[in-house]
């Protein structure tokens, strides 16, 4: 028998991600975002001057996952945090990493302030509609109807008011450059949000303003269910309300992606 | 020939990475437990039918399979 050709490795664990055990639930999309977050880090070559915002919220521990300098933020305040470490050191690639009760919660000053300054920061916003960390109450995201520990019997919006469309609030701020909704349900639309990180991180480097990508996630747990019926739950509830695709590409970021 | 190995102490069990396969079921869920009491996914592809696409590696939260073409 003739010997096969020499193996390749195609896929593995990239370089910026550490080799650690996270504590998110089984099925949790974190993981893949921490991923693909470090996948782009390592093909931008970016993984010396990048410096990561974790936010409160289960994502509390991104520190010891991205294996960048990180910072920890007071709730909310990570884009604040993220704004004075980029305006002393414009040579860092600056990301903060938010959850939906972070950033469109207690944190949602920060950000409309952030964004239209025009800030050349980078925010990854995690969409899963539910606190996860404090045991799933309703946050505001959380999508009309939907049961969580604090609206028992459904989210009522006489009572609660509407859940916030991140990116259709920010497109609308003059400093905003690239303002995307991704999700990570399956391969392909990992493949898209890849591009969407790498894009965000380009136009921060290339200094054209505040760039933001959402990502439409689950949490199986306080979903209260199997992390394959929560992807199945994401594709035909979370997506009818939070609609993938771009909110804003100015001009000057088109012109960029076509370079690239 | 294109081959999968799973990190069966990593594994968490979630079975995302059983539904994506464009061969069908070559990831499967095991019927034994890991150190952490997770059933984790095993690799059974007796006819050599992997590609090597890595889909299911794309979906693992966990990073625990790793892909060899």
């Amino acid at each position: 028998m003739s010997e096969a050709k020499e193996e390749k490795i195609v896929f593995q664990r990239p370089k910026a991600l550490c080799d650690v055990v996270t504590h998110y639930c089984p099925g949790c999309l974190h993981g893949v975002v921490h991923r693909v977050i470090a996948e782009v880090i390592d093909d931008l070559g970016i993984q010396e001057i990048t410096v990561g915002i974790a936010p409160v919220g289960c994502s509390v521990l991104a520190y010891n996952y991205i294996a960048t300098d990180f910072a920890e933020a007071a709730h909310g305040r990570a884009l604040a945090m993220a704004t004075g470490m980029k305006r002393v050191h414009p040579e860092l690639v600056v990301f903060t990493y938010q959850g939906d009760g972070d950033l469109a919660a207690i944190g949602t000053n920060e950000l409309i302030h952030a964004a239209t300054r025009g800030e050349n920061i980078t925010t990854i916003f995690i969409n899963n509609a539910i606190y996860g960390m404090t045991g799933g109450q309703m946050a505001p995201t959380t999508l009309p109807g939907q049961v969580t520990t604090s609206t028992p019997t459904g989210r009522d919006t006489k009572l609660a008011g509407f859940p916030i469309r991140v990116c259709e609030l920010v497109s609308t701020l003059e400093g905003s450059a690239y303002i995307v909704r991704r999700s990570a349900y399956n391969p392909s639309e990992i493949r898209k949000l890849k591009a969407a990180i790498k894009t965000a991180f380009q136009v921060q480097m290339a200094g054209l303003g505040y760039s933001l990508v959402e990502v439409v996630s689950n949490c199986p747990t306080n979903w209260g269910m199997t992390p394959l019926e929560s992807l199945k739950w994401l594709q035909e509830n979370m997506l009818a309300y939070y609609p993938l695709g771009d909110y804003k590409v100015k001009d000057s970021v088109k012109e960029l992606m076509a370079k690239k | 020939m294109p081959r999968i190995v799973i990190d069966v102490e990593r594994c968490k069990g979630c079975g995302l990475c059983t539904q994506v396969c464009p061969k069908g079921d070559l990831v499967q869920m095991s019927d034994e437990f890991n150190s952490k009491g997770y059933r984790p996914s095993k690799f059974v592809d007796p006819e050599k039918k992997c590609i090597g696409c890595a889909f299911c590696a794309n979906m693992c939260p966990d990073v625990a399979i790793t892909v060899y073409r």
